[in-house]
């Protein structure tokens, strides 16, 4: 086990929730008061760009240079909205954030918001995440008793807002135009780009969408510096921490803070205490249902944002899939065209009418139905669905079929030529 | 304004609850982003949301009933049709399925008699596939309501179901 310094996760305890005495008592909202008394919204900005943190939805741009595209000076209402819809699956760390120790996000709100100067912030929260909903209440609660929300804060004449706003389901909310249509009570189809929510965002005005975990690292930033922040990734490309969710064949399926850049090899077998049943690695998800397949080649490869683009997968938000050398690759490929499928919002051709060929392939060939023409129809789908599509979701699709087809192309064959799957007695 | 006042909830909300959402509603430069929020607690207090329900949200946030009928229709976790008293969403998605989820699947259709979609004779569950629910440390899960439970196996579900069935008689 690393010594991993614990900044997310420095107040988690099994089955329970730090409030404000608890979060003060570990140093909680001396970020704040700092940023408040001592630094100036531009000085805030700058810290975070010297940081290089890179947002942890997903995406991976990094967030100061985001937050330099931000009209901070622009008069009139602006929005900060916080992404918590956490539906990819595998991917769960929000979650668990948030029933560990909710005050970090609403600090960080706060402090984010003051470094971009609006008004009014809300965190966009998925069904499933009632509890954490809860959480998240009681917190903002606390914190406007502390004099932290409403008017006048802390006498800087800055004045804030947050609510938290539940959702009912639906993966495509996680997309950040989508959602501010959602948060607006409009369908929940995403936005053309440009213009983007920098300059046209939530009602109209410029917002900034970021994701629980990035926020909730601004403090941290804060308290710590930006080159301690940096180094504490193991790579020179990366920075900070990073919440892995694992799950899979693993035996041990938990959440851990760990170093960006951590190899793959130290996850699986030091942290997920190796694939269970005895059984061997055989591919994982690195960063959610959206990421190429990694396989035992990539064992030793560094968990960062350009490591594993320059093997042909992502990042993503790293929550880690294992699958043992039973799975048969066809199957799990098409559960997770399946998910994106079901979830697509049926704006776009290639998205609504591509993915649901993808799923009609993959269930023929898995049934055992399959023809050779069939793997000549799933490439030209591939080539045909990717970079075409309106938002990020079909996209994300293609991510693990391209990993199907780079490394599994055999095991497809296999299904066609024996007319079945090979991994169903 | 007058015309809200005489809004009749019909058991959908509260006297309380239909009062604070036409307040709220009247402080908000944009009332419309409360249409989750009003179908949600029609939902926890009906079980489901009817026609009546659409309506009051429509005549609370000053719209017609087809502007809150698609905002409704889009999301899966609001019920246009009478559900049983517990819903049960099954997660299917990735991690699940790693770890025995279709077999769970599979073992609740048999247990319950019922196909996803459908709802028990006795109106006491619904069983609903859903995708990803959080849980996915502790596949394979369901949600029943806004609980998750996790690292199930069909004993364990066979005795969860057996608690709820045993308390709705309580
Ligand atoms: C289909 C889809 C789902 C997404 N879901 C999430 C999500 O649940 N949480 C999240 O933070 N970002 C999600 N994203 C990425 C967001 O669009 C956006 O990039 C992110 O919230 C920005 O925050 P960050 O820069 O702090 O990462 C999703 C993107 C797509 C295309
Ligand atoms: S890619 Fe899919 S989810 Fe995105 S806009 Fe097109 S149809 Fe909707
Ligand atoms: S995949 Fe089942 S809870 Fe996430």
């Amino acid at each position: 086990m690393r010594d991993t310094p614990q900044l997310l996760f420095k107040n988690r305890r099994p089955g329970e929730t730090v409030f404000m005495a608890g979060y003060r008592a570990s140093g909680g909202y001396e970020a704040l008061e700092k940023a408040f008394r001592q630094m100036s919204p531009a000085e805030l900005r700058e810290l975070v760009k010297a940081s290089a943190l890179r947002g942890r939805g997903g995406a991976g741009f990094p967030t100061g240079v985001k937050w330099t595209f931000f009209p901070a000076d622009k008069p009139g209402p602006k929005y900060l909205v916080c992404n918590c819809d956490e539906m990819e699956p595998g991917t769960y760390k929000d979650g668990e954030l948030l029933m560990a120790d909710p005050h970090q996000l609403v600090e960080g709100m706060i402090v984010s918001a003051y470094a971009l100067q609006t008004d009014v912030g809300y965190i966009f929260i998925r069904y499933a995440y009632e509890k954490q909903a809860e959480n998240l209440r009681r917190a903002i609660a606390e914190a406007r008793d502390a004099g932290y929300i409403g008017k006048d804060i802390l006498g800087s004449g800055f004045d804030f807002e947050l609510h938290v706003h539940g959702s009912a389901g639906r993966y495509i909310l996680g997309e950040e135009t989508a959602l501010l249509n959602g948060l607006e009570g409009q369908r929940p189809n995403p936005r053309l780009k440009p213009p983007f929510p920098a300059v046209k965002g939530l009602f109209g005005r410029p917002t900034t969408v970021n994701n629980v975990e990035t926020i909730a690292n601004i403090p941290h930033i804060i308290n710590g510096g930006a080159v301690w922040f940096k180094d504490l990734a193991l790579t020179a490309d990366g920075s900070g921490t990073k919440l892995f969710g694992l799950s899979g064949h693993l035996n041990r399926t938990e959440c851990f803070e760990l170093p960006v850049g951590i190899p793959l090899r130290e996850v699986v077998e030091t942290y997920g205490q190796g694939v269970w049943q005895g059984r061997k690695f055989k591919a994982c998800l690195p960063g959610g249902a959206s990421t190429p397949y990694l396989t035992p080649e990539h064992l030793d490869v560094a968990l960062d944002f350009s490591t594993l683009e320059a093997v042909g997968s992502r990042f993503g938000t790293a929550g880690v899939t294992v699958f043992d050398d039973r799975t048969c690759m066809v199957a799990a490929t098409l559960n997770l065209i399946r998910f994106f499928a079901r979830e697509s919002c049926g704006w776009c051709t290639p998205c609504r009418d591509g993915l649901s060929m993808v799923r009609w392939l993959l269930e023929t060939i898995e049934g055992g139905r399959g023809r050779p023409e069939h793997l000549a129809m799933l490439k030209e789908q591939f080539h045909n669905i990717s970079g075409t599509s309106f938002c990020a979701l079909a996209e994300g699709a293609m991510g693990p079929l391209s990993g199907l087809l780079t490394h599994f192309e055999q095991e497809i064959v296999d299904h066609i030529e024996k007319g079945g799957c090979p991994f169903r007695s | 304004m007058a015309e809200i006042e005489v809004i009749d909830s019909s058991g959908l909300l509260t006297e309380e609850e239909l009062n604070e959402f036409i307040r709220h509603a009247g402080h908000l430069e944009h009332p419309r982003e409360m249409i989750i929020d009003i179908l949600r607690t029609v939902q926890k207090n009906h079980g489901w949301v009817p026609d009546s329900g659409i309506e009051l949200t429509a005549r609370i946030l000053g719209l017609t009933p087809l502007e809150v009928e698609e905002i409704a229709t889009f999301y899966d976790k609001i019920f246009r049709h009478p559900v049983g008293r517990h819903v049960i969403h099954i997660c299917d998605s990735i991690c699940c399925w790693s770890r025995g989820g279709e077999e769970l699947a599979a073992h609740l259709q048999q247990r319950l008699q019922i196909e996803f979609g459908q709802t028990t004779a006795d109106g006491l569950f619904t069983l609903l596939p859903s995708c990803c629910l959080g849980g996915c440390g502790k596949a394979p899960g369901v949600m029943i309501g806004q609980t998750f439970y996790g690292e199930l196996t069909p004993d364990k579900v066979d005795r969860l179901l057996a608690e709820l069935s045993q308390e709705a008689q309580e």
